[in-house]
C-alpha cells in the first residue's frame, strides 16, 4: 500500500504535514450588487446574479457571518459587485473569519482597520486590454494605491491576447512590491477575440511556466496548475460540470457526486439566495477557466495523486499555493 | 461482549470499512496496521472520512458528529472512538 511516507523524503513530507491538516472550509458571498467598474465579460452582471434585493442592515449581515461560522466556514472570500463600496460588510467578515476580499483595487481599504485582510486585485490583462474589457487601465490606481502591500496580491486573468505579451505585465507588478497568481479569462459575454484556442493555451501554459521560473518570488503559482488550467486534463480527467468542486452544496444534485469542497456555498448579497457556483450558473462548464475551481479541483482529489512521487508533490505545491493566496500559510 | 462489539471485532470492521470505500489495494483488515495516522499516512482528507463516518454510522447506529473527525486519526482511534458510544448507549 502506498503511503505519504513512502512516496516522500523528509522535506517534502514536512511540507505535506503543514498543509495536510488545515482543512480549509471556504465560501463565496456577494458583498453587494454594486461595481464601480462594468467590464465585458464579469459574469456577475452578464449572469443577472445581481439581480436580488442587497441586505443593508450591517448587523444582520453580522449574524449571518456568525451563522456561517457556525456552519464551520473557516474562509470568508468576498466578491461582489465590488466588496470596498461597503466596507462595513467586509469589516464584519474580517472581525469574525479569516477573510479574502477580491476588488479591482480602486478603492485603497483602510489598513490601520483591516491591517492583515488579504486582498486579491483583479486585473484583466495590460493596458489596451484594460481599456477593452473594462473601460479604463485599473492597474494604474490599484498599483498605486496598494503598492509594497504585504497583504495584497494581483489576480492576473489572463485572456487570449495577452498570450506572448504577459512578461511586461508582471514586470510592472515586481516595479509596484506585489505579488501575482495567473488564472485565465472565461468568455462569458462571447467577447470577440477572446475565446480560447488550444494552440494559444498550449503556448500560455509555457509561457506562465516560464514566468514562474523567471520570477519565482512574485508568481504564486505551479507548473502542475498550469497544466491543469490551460488543458482541462486531471490525472486523465476533464474538467466540467461532472467533475467541478465548487459547487453549491445545497444546489448539487449530481449522480454519481464528484469530490467536492464540503459545505461550499456561494451566498448572493440578500443573504438568502444561493448561486450555483463560484462563477455563474449561465457559464459553460466545459470551457471555465476559473482558477479557484481548478486548484480546488486538484485539492479535493488528493489521494488520486498518491499513484507517484511526482503526482504527490505537484498535488502538494498546489495545495501550498491554494494556501498562501488565502494567507493560511506564508508566502 | 459480542465479538462485532469488542475492540479487536470493531479494528477489524473499521479496516474493512476503510478498504472497501478507499478502494485500498495491497492491504487486508489483518495488515492494516491499526496505528496509521490517517491523514499523515494514507493521506484521506475530511470528505473520505465524511463517506467512512456514514457507513460506520448506519453500521454501528451511532452519531459521528464531524466536529470530532480530527479526532478520528487512526483505526484504533476511530475504535476507541465506536466503543465509547456504544457503551453509552447501552
Amino acid at each position: 500500500m502506498k503511503t505519504v511516507s513512502s512516496l516522500l523524503d523528509k522535506e517534502w513530507y514536512d511540507r505535506y504535514k503543514r498543509i495536510s491538516t488545515l482543512n480549509i472550509r471556504s465560501s463565496i458571498y456577494d458583498v453587494t450588487n454594486r461595481c464601480n467598474l462594468r467590464c465585458k465579460g464579469c459574469f456577475f452582471f452578464s449572469s443577472g446574479e445581481h439581480q436580488v434585493e442587497e441586505e443593508m442592515d450591517v448587523k444582520k449581515w453580522e449574524d449571518f457571518i456568525d451563522q456561517e461560522k457556525g456552519r464551520g466556514v473557516n474562509l470568508a472570500i468576498l466578491i461582489g459587485g465590488e466588496p470596498t463600496l461597503c466596507m462595513d460588510r467586509v469589516e464584519a467578515f474580517y472581525k469574525r473569519l479569516p477573510t479574502y476580499c477580491a476588488t479591482n483595487g480602486l478603492i485603497k481599504i483602510d489598513r490601520k482597520k483591516l491591517p492583515d485582510l488579504m486582498v486579491g486585485i483583479s486585473l484583466w490583462g495590460g493596458g489596451e486590454d484594460e481599456k477593452i474589457l473594462r473601460g479604463r487601465d485599473t492597474f494604474a490606481i490599484s498599483s498605486k494605491n496598494y503598492a509594497g502591500d504585504p497583504y495584497t496580491y494581483y489576480l492576473y486573468t489572463i485572456t487570449p491576447r495577452q498570450v506572448g505579451k504577459i512578461e511586461p505585465v508582471i514586470k510592472q507588478i515586481v516595479d509596484a512590491g506585489l505579488k501575482v497568481h495567473l488564472q485565465l479569462l472565461s468568455n462569458d459575454e462571447s467577447v470577440d477575440g477572446f475565446s480560447w484556442q488550444t494552440s494559444e493555451l498550449k503556448d500560455l501554459r509555457h509561457e506562465m511556466d516560464e514566468m514562474l521560473d523567471k520570477y519565482p518570488r512574485t508568481m504564486i503559482s505551479s507548473k502542475y496548475y498550469h497544466e491543469v488550467i490551460t488543458t482541462g486534463m486531471m490525472m486523465g480527467r476533464r474538467f466540467g460540470w461532472n467533475e467541478c468542486p465548487s459547487v453549491t452544496e445545497s444546489m448539487d444534485n449530481r449522480k454519481p457526486q464528484p469530490r467536492r469542497l464540503i459545505h461550499f456555498f456561494r451566498w448572493a448579497a440578500d443573504l438568502k439566495t444561493v448561486h450555483r457556483c463560484c462563477t455563474s450558473a449561465t457559464r459553460d462548464c466545459s470551457t471555465c477557466k476559473d482558477g479557484a475551481a481548478h486548484m480546488s479541483w486538484i485539492m479535493v482529489n488528493k489521494r488520486e495523486h498518491m499513484k507517484s512521487t511526482e503526482d504527490l508533490k505537484n498535488w502538494i505545491e498546489v495545495y501550498e499555493m491554494f494556501a498562501k493566496l488565502y494567507s493560511f500559510i506564508p508566502w | 461482549m459480542p465479538e462485532t462489539q469488542n475492540i479487536k471485532g470493531i479494528i477489524r470492521k473499521v479496516a474493512e470499512i476503510i478498504i472497501g470505500e478507499l478502494k485500498l489495494e495491497d492491504v487486508t483488515a489483518d495488515t492494516f496496521n491499526p496505528e496509521m495516522d490517517l491523514v499523515d499516512e494514507l493521506g484521506i482528507d475530511s470528505m473520505d472520512l465524511a463517506t467512512i463516518a456514514l457507513v460506520l454510522q448506519d453500521e454501528y447506529k451511532i452519531v459521528i458528529d464531524e466536529d470530532d473527525y480530527p479526532k478520528l486519526k487512526s483505526i484504533h482511534l476511530i475504535a476507541d472512538y465506536i466503543q465509547e458510544k456504544l457503551t453509552a448507549k447501552s
